[in-house]
């Protein structure tokens, strides 16, 4: 195992230094820079600008002092925030995005895998249909709409919870754990349903049910193990997905997470947070699939370590 | 089961509510903003999260709202006319006949937040930072009327003492600007000119360093509020200074910026008892408002004019009678009361109205038979043989998009021509309009100071925000020259009239309306005041239940 995560770590380092090179051209590219705003400023002015961050130099030089920077831990300076340090945004940032991302994480799994399991059991009635239909509206439905939707519903109309902020005691965290929860919710209890479906109609829950095992028995022993691989398998890139924030759900609560900086940055030409925000989802997303490799090997004894 | 499963939902939110000590018992009693207003407390929505609050670095709105409650300039704002400067730091000040040489006196007793004095070599200090050649103010044009700050600026001089600006004493400030300039006082409320405390500057970073962190680590300010607490995309704190010298007028005890960016989820806040203040109002909501909440809403007049421009290096622009033929023929009064229905005012003319003594003409304005003529003259009769691919190209937006489409339409309509409309990201769209690369294109301006001089000089040839190609001589020379020069006030704005006069006629822009600002405010605050360049000092407001 051992041999096996040192092996996916290795073959980490080459993805990354892609991702940080393609960012890095692609983002220079882009029309329009870091400092044009609508009223023009003195060419001295942006001369001095430019020379303060670097970037009058060859781009080939500054591709080779941001990445030396970078190999000593140094994400740059933010461009959009003068006097923030693109390490210090994301680390600030990244406490409250987990919390919400494992917030909603939770609240996913609390509601979509019972709801996964009660619809596979019942596969064909109305207790697969109903949940199923509710799971499909779920994930059609954006966080954009069900957001405005309980923020209404729970701030103005009914007044018992607060609409902006994250900071603070419990009720802070409801509406917007529920609001971005909802959609992997659903998509939980999909995944569930068709992976304990597919389990459910193997040999060895046959025989389990031949030899008159219990329903709880079969299910909680034998099948669920195996049905919530695709739900593993589902995690990482969820996980990955939910931690790296979520722009749409931190701007209707005005949370404050790395969702925003990763959309904004690249808005505002940020060229450094763009490469750091980058840099961070992808190192997090590699991690959570090397993680969830590992429980899938776990889970299902078929699997190996390769 | 889904219906279960709501129920479910909303039974553990009702739960959580109930645990909360905050919610359920006191929400129909006590909101956020009744509790505030119990501890002097003004919560106000700021939009974007502030790039920074130093006032050297930053451009911006919400960034402003929150400097000029942190540090004070020579010249303060007047609680309800901008026209009329009031005393800040300089508690009186002369002038030579001419207006282009000034002097000072400032206030003994203008302290730092820190307890220190604020002197006149803080001024000093503070401009020769905003025009170093290595800092890259991006404000820096605003000082360039200081005497001999251009050859600064530019490196052609290294020594900042040639630079019309000394203390004679700790408390006399004198300044000598590069000819007469009577609007000078208004100019100096804008932050590009306020002091920064220079110890703590240096302490943290150097005058020159654009990433000084002193304004997170020490921030040390001379305004009416210090910095409490500021959790970047969450809240920016402040608090009544115990050592600003006009503190007795200061009733609020503290101000909370949220910075807010989603119109929406603003309005939602306010609505919920979280704000006393908004700093918009969601476009489709002001009719609402306005039939059942009159109080709440407010929309106030801005010095600020939405416009389109022409690039007139491009065919057929660069005939002025086709510039005209589609200005005369957008009927602005139509675009405000179905589109933006946000009280703004017909644009008449390119500087909006509210700068005493100055009334430029009104000729921009709705004539689709003067506009079909000229049309017809300069070789299109009735749109026919108008070129293809001509655009109005604004930064992405609804609003933009809805005038965009009706200006196409009133265009096709009026004129039988044949217009498209492409909408570009912020940056990229800018990046076009500085490089010329559109045909007509969206835009936007918002008077720094009260005269007229904040929105013509622009138009003059290569001036870094002309973007059309357009130049005109005799435009040039009254606003470089004849302005410049000219002491009386009076003739001086004569002549800014007539420039203003050439400008409409050419018409390399299209005027289109004067903004307002339209906003939700607690009735219970006071001294809230509408102001032309939406400044609302701080020192003068408070609750009134």
């Amino acid at each position: 195992m051992l041999r096996f995560i040192l092996s996916r770590v290795l073959q980490a380092i080459p993805v990354l230094f892609i991702i940080v090179t393609l960012t890095f051209f692609m983002v220079r590219l882009a029309p329009g820079g870091p400092f044009d705003q609508e009223r023009a400023m003195s060419a001295a002015s942006k001369e001095a600008i430019n020379r303060q961050y670097g970037l009058d130099k060859p781009l080939l030089s500054q591709y080779t002092a941001y990445l030396s920077d970078l190999l000593k831990g140094d994400m740059g300076p933010s461009l959009s925030s003068p006097g923030r340090q693109v390490n210090e945004i994301i680390f600030s940032k990244l406490p409250n995005s987990i919390q919400l991302g494992l917030f909603s994480l939770a609240f996913a799994l609390i509601v979509g895998i019972p709801a996964g399991m009660l619809a596979s059991l019942k596969q064909n009635s109305w207790l697969d249909y109903i949940p199923m239909t509710g799971a499909m509206v779920g994930i059609c439905l954006p966080t954009f709409v069900i957001g405005p939707i309980l923020s209404t519903v729970f701030g103005p109309w009914l007044g018992w919870l607060p609409v902006i902020g994250w900071s603070g005691g419990i009720e802070f965290k409801v509406l917007p754990t529920a609001t971005l929860g909802l959609a992997y919710a659903a998509y939980v209890a999909r995944l569930t349903r068709g992976g304990m479906l597919e389990i459910l109609g193997q040999d060895f829950i046959r025989t389990a049910w031949a030899k008159g095992a219990s329903t709880f028995s079969v299910v909680f022993k034998h099948a669920l193990r195996g049905g919530l691989i695709p739900v593993v398998s589902f995690l990482g890139p969820a996980l990955a997905g939910l931690i790296s924030g979520s722009f749409v759900v931190e701007t209707i609560f005005v949370i404050p997470g790395l969702g925003q900086e990763f959309v904004n940055s690249a808005l505002n030409r940020d060229y450094f947070l763009v490469l750091g925000t980058v840099l961070f989802y992808a190192a997090l997303i590699i991690v959570m699939n090397i993680l969830v490799d590992i429980a899938v090997v776990w889970l299902n004894p078929r699997s190996k370590f390769e | 089961m889904p219906q279960c499963r709501f129920l479910l939902l909303i039974s553990i939110l009702a739960a959580f509510s109930a645990c909360s000590p905050k919610s359920s018992d006191t929400a129909s009693k006590m909101t956020v903003a009744d509790q505030a207003i119990k501890e002097g407390i003004l919560i106000r929505g700021n939009g974007a999260e502030p790039q920074g609050i130093d006032p050297h670095v930053v451009t911006g709105v919400p960034e402003n709202r929150i400097i000029s409650s942190l540090i004070e300039g020579l010249i303060a704002y007047h609680p309800s006319d901008d026209n009329i400067p009031e005393p800040g730091v300089a508690e009186s000040w002369e002038h030579n006949e001419d207006y282009s040489k000034w002097v000072f006196n400032l206030r003994k007793d203008a302290l730092w937040s820190n307890g220190d004095p604020v002197i006149a070599d803080h001024f000093v200090y503070s401009w020769n930072r905003m025009l170093h050649p290595e800092f890259g103010a991006k404000y820096s044009d605003m000082l360039l009327i200081v005497k001999g700050a251009k050859e600064y600026l530019s490196g052609e001089t290294a020594d900042f003492s040639a630079v019309g600006v000394k203390a004679t004493d700790p408390h006399t400030l004198e300044v000598e600007l590069v000819g007469p300039t009577p609007f000078y006082l208004s100019m100096l409320k804008h932050y590009s000119w306020y002091p920064v405390h220079p110890p703590t500057v240096e302490e943290f970073g150097g005058m020159t360093a654009l990433s000084n962190p002193w304004t997170r680590e020490g921030y040390v300010g001379n305004g009416p509020f210090i910095l409490e607490e500021w959790i970047p995309s969450s809240v920016l704190k402040v608090k009544k200074s115990p050592t600003y010298w006009d503190r007795d007028r200061v009733k609020l005890n503290g101000i909370h910026f949220l910075p807010i960016e989603s119109e929406t989820t603003e309005d939602r806040a306010f609505t919920a008892g979280e704000l006393h203040v908004t700093s918009i109002v969601p476009s489709d909501r002001i009719l609402k408002y306005l039939e059942e909440k009159p109080d709440k809403i407010h929309i106030d007049p801005l010095l600020t004019v939405y416009f389109y421009r022409f690039n007139v290096e491009k065919p057929p622009f660069d005939d002025v009678r086709v510039r005209q033929a589609l200005s005369l023929s957008i009927d602005r009064t139509s675009i405000i009361e179905r589109i933006t229905q946000g009280g703004e005012t017909e644009a008449t003319a390119f500087t909006p109205p509210g700068i005493s003594g100055y009334f430029p003409p009104a000729l921009s304005g709705y004539d689709p038979d003067k506009a079909r003529a000229l049309l017809a003259e300069a070789g299109f009769p009735g749109g026919e043989g108008f070129p293809k691919g001509v655009e109005v190209l604004f930064n992405t937006n609804e609003s933009h998009k809805a005038i965009a489409e009706a200006a196409q339409a009133m265009w096709a309509t009026e004129l039988g021509i044949q217009v498209g409309i492409l909408n570009q990201e912020w940056k990229v769209y800018i990046n076009s309009q500085q490089t010329l690369a559109y045909t007509i294109s969206r835009s936007g301006w918002q008077g720094d100071y009260m005269d007229p001089y904040t929105f013509l000089s622009m138009w003059t040839t290569g001036n870094g925000n002309n973007n059309t190609g357009w130049s005109n001589d005799e435009y040039d020379e009254l606003i470089l020259e004849q302005a410049v020069s000219e002491t009386d006030t009076a003739k001086r704005l004569k002549i800014l009239e007539k420039a203003e006069t050439i400008l409409l006629q050419e018409a390399p822009v299209a005027p289109i309306y004067w903004y307002t600002r339209k906003y939700l405010l607690d009735p219970r605050l006071k001294e809230y005041n509408p102001k032309l360049l939406d400044n609302r000092p701080y020192k003068y407001m408070y609750f009134e239940e």
